[in-house]
């Protein structure tokens, strides 16, 4: 027998069970939906994270006390301003080396109060983040050196303060001080989820007497180049190691960030597949279970087939083609669904769904796949009918 | 024979000195829960190209059993099986299921047709294992349901046709890869007297036009009369063959009655 021939005849049995071939195929197709959709989200999610941390700025390293965990409370910082100079000669550009200092607090303008993260800075923050303005200007080596109270407002508390009316030069009081607004950032989005345009910068000096302490959380340097990177995290880490015998620096670049990250969602991504594909295992078990009651329903026509000259492997590969084609029409038509969906969630929803050429082409093999297994033993057992039982059939 | 004394005779003769089907000292033995039956006791017969044979026999006595060894379609449990000078105990599965879609047509009581399928199509289903193109087995099929008379019935489903019509369509297709051997089983069983009366004309006319030899089961003594050969089958074994009977010199009535104890002519 021809290719052909079983594939014209594998499509001719599913076209005379219409209504039964369609609700085998519904369970392959929710499952690639399923699979298509959930992938998505997870890759969507991934990329918005990763982008998010690209966004900060380039060739950063974050140090913090203590050991680094990513979602963990930072520990208590011995670190202080005079740490930060001594860095700054460590790592020898001054204007390199930035430092933050974060406490929530109320913010008032009039009768409107906000709760935001006031962050204790200083006028390098600029040179080692992408932190554009709105209006207004940064802070200075002066506001720091004076203890000036100026604040620079993130775009959303600078809306929700001031709404429409220009704020610079305009007060606004920071646990319970008056501060004059100097500048307003443009909208730059969130991080981990922690919008960065509900921030509201001060100079670290200023923070630290509000507060009432002397440390800081971290520094921030910023690296000449990529390949800079590498060897300054390191100096950083030990010369610091060597001013606190006994204590512990952690040094983490955007890269190291953007892999722990980017593997945890990975990670995660691949839970929601994985449940998705249990729902594309229970279709392979329907297909295997319509195609046992196919053969038995069958067993006088394969009787007949096999009188009239087919071998086991023309039986055989007429059902398997059958349960392969079940599956992949599912398939194909459960891709076209979930890149549907996919594209209405990511145009509804806040969620970022994107598509990749991966998942749909796994997928596709996956429901291919999935055919073969759950076809073989039914066509196993059409195949091995004794032709003189299957005749006599009912 | 040597293959230059074939060649130097005419074709029809070279052909008929090689027996369609050849069957030596045949025993079937069925397992039924743990159970043996002996279905086939040990069965020598020779149907010689374009015969025309009868088998008859009570219910039971292992004729259905006898026409699924001759097609291949089961296996002896001892004896051996010759079809077309072919010895079918060395072959495999795929080389029996090939020697049985080129030398074998199977006509069955319930005409197993493929329902929702069109007449052509079932016709030319013979075809499709034997790997031929649509063209051919388009052309062949037609042929083959013209010389069954319903020229006028191929686009019909087989539940669009009387039963008379669905067993001419079988015995196209038994006929449309021109074997050697037509084996039919109670052909006419599931017919009226008319509907049978015409399924005999054909297989006689095809019998003599094409020259298939034909073997069929019956239980109705007219039918069997339309045979030149009776095969009388008892408890698994051939209780009075003509054509041997008339080779001994014996007159067919007293060969039947002779041979009624259950004895085994050869
Ligand atoms: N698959 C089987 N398993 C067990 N025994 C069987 C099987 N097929 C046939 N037999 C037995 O073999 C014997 C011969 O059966 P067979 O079908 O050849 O009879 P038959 O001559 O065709 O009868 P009928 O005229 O009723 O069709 C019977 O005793 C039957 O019960
Ligand atoms: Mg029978």
């Amino acid at each position: 027998m021809r290719g052909r021939e079983a594939f014209v005849m594998a499509l001719e049995a599913l076209r005379v069970n219409r209504l039964r071939s369609a609700l085998t195929m519904l369970g392959v197709i929710i499952g690639v939906l399923a699979v298509v959709i959930l992938v998505s989200v997870g890759t969507g999610a991934k990329d918005a994270v990763e982008k998010q941390i690209s966004g900060l700025g380039t060739n950063i390293i974050l140090v913090v006390p203590g050991q680094l965990t990513v979602g963990a409370a930072p520990t208590q910082s011995r670190l202080s301003l005079a740490d930060a100079a001594y860095v700054r000669r460590v790592v020898g550009d001054p204007a390199k080396v930035t430092v933050s200092l974060q406490s929530g607090e109320t913010v008032r303008v009039g009768r409107t109060e906000a709760f935001v993260t006031i962050v204790g800075t200083d006028q390098n923050l600029t040179n080692i983040f992408d932190r554009p303005l709105a209006k207004g200007r940064h802070l200075s080596e002066t506001d720091v050196d004076t203890r000036r109270r100026v604040a620079v407002l993130g775009a959303e508390v600078a809306a929700k303060m001031f709404g429409d009316i220009d704020p610079i030069g305009r007060q606004v009081s920071i646990a319970g001080a008056r501060f004059r607004v100097v500048g307003v950032y443009a909208t730059v989005g969130q991080t981990f989820g922690l919008s960065r345009d509900q921030e509201v910068h001060v100079p670290v000096t200023t923070a630290q007497r509000m507060i009432g302490v002397d440390r800081i959380n971290g520094l921030a340097v910023g690296a000449s180049g990529p390949d800079e990177i590498q060897p300054l995290q390191e100096k950083v880490v030990a010369a610091l190691a060597a001013r606190y015998p006994g204590e512990k620096f952690s040094a983490v670049t955007q890269t190291q960030l953007l892999g722990t990250i980017g593997s945890v969602l990975g990670m995660l991504t691949g839970v929601l597949a994985a449940i998705a594909g249990i729902s594309l295992l229970v279709g392979g078990v329907g297909v295997s279970n319509i195609m046992l009651v196919s053969v038995r329903e069958r067993t006088r026509e394969i009787g007949l087939r096999k009188a009239l000259g087919a071998r086991q492997r023309d039986v055989l590969a007429q059902f398997l083609i059958e349960a392969v084609l079940l599956t992949t029409i599912g398939g194909v038509i459960g891709i076209v669904l979930g890149v549907g969906g996919a594209v209405a969630i990511r145009s509804l929803t806040e969620v970022p769904a994107s598509i990749t050429w991966w998942s749909i082409a796994l997928a596709f093999g996956v429901s291919a796949a999935v055919g073969v297994f759950f076809g073989v033993a039914p066509a196993r057992r059409a195949a091995r009918l004794d032709p003189v039982i299957a005749l006599r059939a009912e | 024979m040597t293959r230059s004394e074939e060649t130097a005779w005419p074709a029809d003769l070279s052909i008929s000195s090689i027996p369609a089907i050849e069957a030596v000292d045949l025993t079937r033995r069925y397992q039924l829960e743990g159970v043996a039956v002996d279905a086939l006791r040990g069965v020598s017969l020779r149907i010689d190209q374009g015969e025309f044979a009868a088998i008859v026999g009570p219910s039971g006595s292992g004729k259905s059993t006898l026409m699924h060894l001759l097609g291949c379609l089961d296996r002896p449990t001892s004896g051996v099986l010759r079809v077309n000078g072919v010895e079918m105990s060395g072959l495999s599965e795929s080389r029996l299921a090939e020697l049985r879609n080129r030398t074998i047509g199977f006509v069955f009581q319930s005409f197993h047709l493929l329902a929702r399928t069109s007449a052509l199509d079932n016709v030319a289903l013979p075809l499709v294992y034997r790997g031929a193109g649509r063209a051919e087995r388009r052309s062949r099929a037609t042929a083959a349901l013209e010389a069954v008379g319903l020229g006028h019935r191929m686009g019909h489903r087989p539940s669009q046709m009387s039963g008379g019509e669905q067993q001419r369509v079988a015995i196209a297709r038994a006929l449309v890869g021109e074997p050697k051997v037509l084996l039919a089983d109670e052909p006419t069983g599931n017919l009226d007297t008319r509907n049978g009366a015409e399924v005999m004309a054909i297989l006689d006319r095809l019998n003599s036009e094409s020259g298939v030899a034909v073997v069929l089961v019956t239980h109705d003594q007219e039918i069997a009369a339309h045979a030149r050969r009776q095969i009388h089958v008892r408890d698994g074994l051939i209780e009075l063959d003509t054509a041997t009977a008339q080779a001994t010199g014996q007159a067919t009535g007293q060969a039947t009655e002779g041979a009624a104890e259950g004895g085994r002519p050869l």
